[in-house]
């Protein structure tokens, strides 16, 4: 059978796209397995996955660790809160310490972008991009590409418009990179302030008119105003945002047609989206959780089956 | 390479039917048993047992499953290339069922022990038989034996059974290929 062309998932951009496809067949069976009443299986009960976490996460890291245990990994956590990061230690000492314990996988979010890159450089393990700072989040966006296939029948084709903060969202880019792959149409939308200058040359149009966009898309991704992340002011108040680029039901009502509403999470209800929109039959955000957990199962695998 | 005939469509169809009978005697109405045909060719047989026990046997209804066996094998890693998982497909629970699993050859045993695994995730079944339809003699490596055998042959390890079926393959017949 195909194999994945590379060694560790560090981008989309590293990516092609039947490597996208075996992803997404080998999810297909994973997702069956899941909804099974056992819902683990033996094929990687001689691998070890440690998930070293620098950056706070809630689902990507439960995420990972729940595809890990139904692959019967041995699996260990670690977050830079409570480590020797903070001692001083760096990161190529940090991760080979942790491979010393015979790890043979390494997940790991970093606030640095190209902090996998680096390390798949310097270390003997396979490693997988969990986000790294504003760079990428592959397998976020492989989930998302997923649950509009499995909702839409197909990506190729199809027109979706991201909407929000593209220049600081890791989001942004891996999906940028995975739909244009597929051979999807991808518009961008948010204040002009949070649009990267050269955006356009990823291929991508920008629109910067909420209504004309969500009437032009078979699906909107929504993202996060991620506070966290805006070191300066791009736009005047959260309620102005809101004004402009949040979706409402009213505003979902009154386009041509009916759109698909997908969300990364974790929702800011009443910022992006409303909570009327987000839990309206149009929006597929729970199906993306429960489609994370096979995406990454199916990553890891076939990963893992390159591990000799 | 150089390949013989094993069994011809004709004598494939009258083991098929004499399975079909030794199925019957031990199950009769099918009422608590469920056939799995292990993926990705043990299917074949379990469709066409299913087939003739309908029409010809008039059983009313028959529970049929595919298994696939990929995430359970026991040589993840360990051959060159990656191993392509197919379709499960079970609609209905095995628990407390007699489940009989459906191969086309029996060789090493390991598949069927990756079978016994992966059916236990359909819950608890009341018993589980094997029918296979090419029984490899002498080239088993676990204590893995047969309940029902079509026809059992003696092939040295670089010998091959090949199982090819009309609906996938043109035309029913067994061939034994040696190297």
């Amino acid at each position: 059978m195909a194999e994945l062309s590379v060694k560790h998932l560090l981008g989309i951009k590293y990516l092609k796209e039947a490597d996208i496809q075996l992803i997404f067949e080998t999810a297909d069976h994973f997702k069956e397995v899941i909804n099974r009443s056992i819902k683990k299986v033996p094929s990687l009960r001689d691998i070890t996955i440690a998930n070293v976490f620098f950056e706070n996460s809630t689902r990507t890291k439960l995420s990972f660790e729940l595809a890990e245990k139904r692959l019967s990994a041995d699996v260990i956590n670690f977050s830079a809160g409570q480590s020797s990061v903070k001692k001083g230690e760096t990161l190529i000492d940090t991760v080979n310490n942790i491979l010393s314990m015979k790890v043979d996988m390494v997940v790991m979010r970093h606030p640095s972008p190209g902090a996998g890159i680096f390390l798949s450089k310097h270390v003997n393990a396979s490693i997988v991009n969990a986000g790294d700072g504003a760079h990428e989040h592959p397998t976020q966006a492989l989930l998302d590409s997923f649950s509009i296939r499995e909702k839409l029948g197909d990506v190729a084709g199809k027109n979706v418009v991201i909407v929000g903060d593209i220049l600081h969202s890791r989001v942004a880019l891996s999906n940028i990179f995975a739909l244009k792959l597929q051979g999807a149409n991808v518009k961008v939308c948010g204040p002009r302030t949070l649009l990267p200058k050269y955006v356009e040359s990823l291929g991508v149009k920008v629109e910067t008119d909420l209504r004309k966009a969500l009437n032009w898309c078979d699906v909107a991704n929504m993202l996060r105003i991620q506070h966290e992340r805006l070191d300066i002011s791009y736009f005047p108040t959260t309620r102005e945002y809101t004004q402009q680029f949040g979706v409402n039901k009213a505003l979902l009502d009154s386009l041509d047609k009916e759109i698909v509403i997908m969300h990364p999470g974790p929702i800011n209800r009443g910022v992006e989206i409303t909570s009327d929109v987000a839990d309206s039959k149009q929006s597929i955000i729970l199906n993306q959780v429960e489609n994370g957990v096979a995406i990454r199962m199916a990553v890891i695998y076939l990963l893992a089956s390159k591990i000799k | 390479m150089s390949q013989k005939v094993l069994l011809s469509s004709k004598e494939i169809n009258i083991i098929l039917h004499r399975l079909a009978c030794q199925l019957l005697e031990n199950h009769l109405d099918f009422e608590n048993t469920v056939l799995i045909g292990i993926q990705p060719r043990g299917t074949f047989v379990a469709e066409r047992l299913t087939k003739i026990l309908k029409e010809e046997y008039d059983v009313k209804h028959i529970n049929l499953g595919f298994l696939d066996i990929t995430f359970y094998r026991d040589d993840f890693r360990r051959g060159e290339k990656t191993l392509a998982a197919t379709q499960t497909k079970i609609d209905f629970l095995v628990e407390d069922k007699k489940v009989v699993l459906v191969d086309d050859v029996l060789y090493t045993g390991r598949s069927i022990r990756a079978a016994l695994t992966a059916i236990q995730s359909f819950g608890r079944p009341a018993e589980i038989e094997l029918l296979t339809l090419i029984d490899r003699r002498f080239s088993r490596h676990l204590p893995i034996q047969p309940n029902y055998r079509g026809r059992q042959v003696d092939a040295i390890n670089d010998e091959k059974v090949k199982v090819m079926w009309e609906e996938n393959d043109g035309k029913d017949v067994i061939y034994l290929i040696s190297k």
